[in-house]
């Protein structure tokens, strides 16, 4: 990856509350190459999608991304750019599929209009070429019969439908990348694998990048080739798919993983992660995972871990990279005694 | 890279007619009952108002006399309905008939020219409140509160005050300019809702330039409640226009509407009591259809008021 697509650098995004500052996204750098598939994970609250909103500077006030932050794309950098110049990008280069396909559409106007409006609004094309244009966009994300699909509105298609119509809005400028926030989470899971699918393959046609923003491991394993894990407004962990899962190595991907039903294994119960993500507003000192994890010793209470390098391409914020034998001596997690305390 | 994905379109198409399947189910036999009900009282409002309108427009031709001529103030006046003047005539002989007539033209007129700049004006306010929001709204909003808590009709009458008599232009506006608090606080709200949908995120994440969000996303998914505020509200200012010309500063006489004819009446109401009847009847019929057609507008207009559980 010599010279990557994407490339975000120290990303801080905070929101402004009465007498408080939520720490949403709180020092994020990666980078997404040509082509390239990357899946960013964590549960809600992580901050995986004020990440994403950042990247078109779509977050609203009291939402704010911090000076300092860098968000490289294209040769420029995306937070120092005028509307103007930002205009341009978003929709053409930078394209976002949401979670929703219900409420991701106008539901005043038809499909077709609304996929020959992005059209309009970045080409010089004419009414009649935009519309040919959007119904040829809906064929290739599979609609069928997409002449008369095109003048149908939002609430006479299905929701997998609508989700194809969202893709077909988000790919018609032939965008270099394309941010898919939860793009089936919303969805039946037979429909979640044709979608996961059809991204796959007309990112294979267009050679399109795509993030990927899920809370399920599942529909990472299936179609990216690197992970980047959040937690608590940060990256925690950063590896390719295959050596997520074959050695996870922080602590909060082994809660991920372990919660994951699995075919084969008879377990009682899904283990889950003990307690909740903290408030942004009060993240924890130290690592901001301790109270949580089952590893955590007092270094972590006090020092916030860096990134630690622990293979090739394969990063952890965890201070078990430094003190591995750490891990030998699981126990209870801090909230875990604390909740009995406060129960008994 | 023209050509479909042949590997999903059958699956989906599978999975289209599922779903279509489980909309189709039958409905409870209570929803076309409601809707038909629905349709029938939108549909007999719109034809009556439809009618008062032509009445309004053709009243020249339709108007027996002059509504100001006093053919013979002596002899004529105060007549109960007869064939000549079949709603009599009142205390200077004039054809009440022709004055109602013509008094539709002036009650409906500055009845729906005022609600329309009402409701333009109050949208554009609660658009733009809604959309900017933050400090923006917070001081328009507290403006809208400075405005509501001035008692309208003592506005009204401080400002009418300023002609006399009043040309009906000044009217219109300042019911007009009076009448817009209430729809742009409705609307400010409805925007505020529809900014966080996904559609509005998705556009400004598709390069939309704000004010064709605004044209575009945001306003047609607000109209809803404006129309039926609108209909509501010219039953209302119908009424208060024909309470300020009883009062005595709406409309300048000889000019009759409504309203002023009412007041004509007033007076003499036990010995003369068809001046004042026809008057109020034909305020009552006209704020009745304007009503029930808001009413049903919004029945018609409501998912949810149709709801069988199923759809959202």
């Amino acid at each position: 990856m010599a010279d990557p697509l994407l490339q975000i650098e120290n990303l801080r995004t905070f929101f402004y509350g009465d007498g408080s500052v939520s720490r949403a996204v709180d020092g994020v750098s990666f980078s997404i190459g040509s082509g390239e598939t990357i899946g960013l994970v964590g549960e809600s609250g992580c901050g995986k999608s004020v990440t994403a909103l950042s990247v078109l500077r779509l977050v609203r006030p009291p939402g704010r991304i911090e000076a300092g932050s860098r968000i490289k794309f294209e040769g420029r950098d995306l937070v120092t750019i005028d509307e103007r110049e930002l205009r341009s990008v978003r929709g053409a280069r930078i394209a976002m599929v949401f979670q929703e396909p219900m409420t991701a559409l106008n539901p005043v106007f038809t499909v077709g209009e609304q996929i020959a409006e992005v059209v309009r609004i970045h080409g010089k094309a004419s009414r009649r070429e935009a519309w040919d244009r959007a119904v040829e966009m809906l064929q290739i994300v599979g609609i069928p019969a997409p002449a008369e699909r095109a003048r149908e509105y939002p609430h006479q298609l299905s929701g997998g439908m609508r989700q194809r119509v969202v893709i077909a809005m988000a790919l018609v400028m032939n965008p270099a990348l394309v941010i898919a926030d939860e793009p089936t989470t919303a969805l039946d899971v037979t429909i979640q694998a044709q979608i996961l699918e059809l991204l796959q393959q007309l990112q294979g046609r267009f050679g399109t990048s795509i993030l990927l923003i899920t809370h399920d491991l599942g529909v990472v394993a299936e179609s990216v080739s690197r992970v980047l894990v959040m937690y608590g407004g940060e990256i925690v962990e950063e590896a390719p798919v295959k050596a997520l899962f074959a050695e996870a190595h922080h602590p909060y991907t082994e809660g991920l993983l372990a919660a994951m039903p699995r075919l084969g294994e008879a377990r009682e119960r899904l283990r889950t992660i003990p307690g909740t993500v903290p408030p942004p507003t009060r993240w924890p000192s130290g690592c901001r995972f301790h109270d949580r994890c089952p590893y955590a010793w007092e270094r972590c209470t006090t020092e916030h871990p860096p990134l630690y390098q622990i293979g090739s391409a394969h990063v952890s914020r965890c201070h078990m990279a430094d003190e591995p034998e750490r891990r030998n001596h699981p126990h209870e997690p801090l909230v875990m005694q604390q909740q009995r305390v406060a129960a008994s | 890279m023209r050509s479909p994905t042949p590997a999903s379109a059958p699956a989906e198409r599978l999975a289209a007619s599922g779903v279509a399947s489980a909309v189709d189910e039958p409905p409870s036999d209570a929803v076309p009952a409601r809707r038909a009900r629905i349709t029938s009282a939108l549909w007999w409002s719109l034809a009556l108002i439809a009618l008062l309108c032509l009445i309004a427009l053709f009243a020249p031709g339709l108007a027996p006399y002059d509504p100001n001529a006093q053919p013979d103030i002596i002899g004529l006046k105060n007549q109960p309905p007869s064939f000549a003047h079949p709603l009599g005539t009142d205390q200077y002989s004039r054809d009440l008939l022709s004055r109602m007539l013509f008094g539709a033209r002036v009650s409906l007129s500055v009845a729906m020219l005022a609600v329309l700049l009402a409701a333009t004006v109050g949208t554009a306010y609660g658009v733009i409140a809604g959309y900017l929001g933050g400090r923006f709204d917070a001081v328009m909003m507290r403006l809208l509160d400075a405005l509501l808590a001035i008692p309208r009709v003592l506005l009204l009458i401080a400002l009418l005050a300023l002609w006399s008599p009043v040309p009906l232009v000044a009217l219109i506006l300042i019911i007009g300019f009076t009448g817009w608090f209430e729809v742009s606080r409705l609307v400010r709200a409805e925007v505020l809702s529809v900014k966080q949908r996904e559609y509005v995120v998705a556009a400004r994440a598709l390069g939309t330039p704000a004010l064709r969000i605004i044209w575009r996303h945001v306003l047609p998914n607000v109209l809803t409640p404006v129309l039926v505020a609108a209909a509501l509200g010219v039953g209302n200012v119908i009424i208060l226009e024909a309470g300020l010309s009883y009062l005595g500063i709406g409309t300048r006489a000889p000019t009759a509407s409504w309203g002023s004819i009412f007041y004509d009446g007033s007076d003499a109401f036990q010995a003369t009591w068809w001046i004042a009847l026809f008057p109020g009847l034909a305020i009552i019929i006209t704020v009745l259809a304007f009503n029930t057609f808001g009413g049903a507008l919004r029945d018609a207009l409501d998912p949810h008021q149709l709801a069988d559980g199923k759809s959202r």
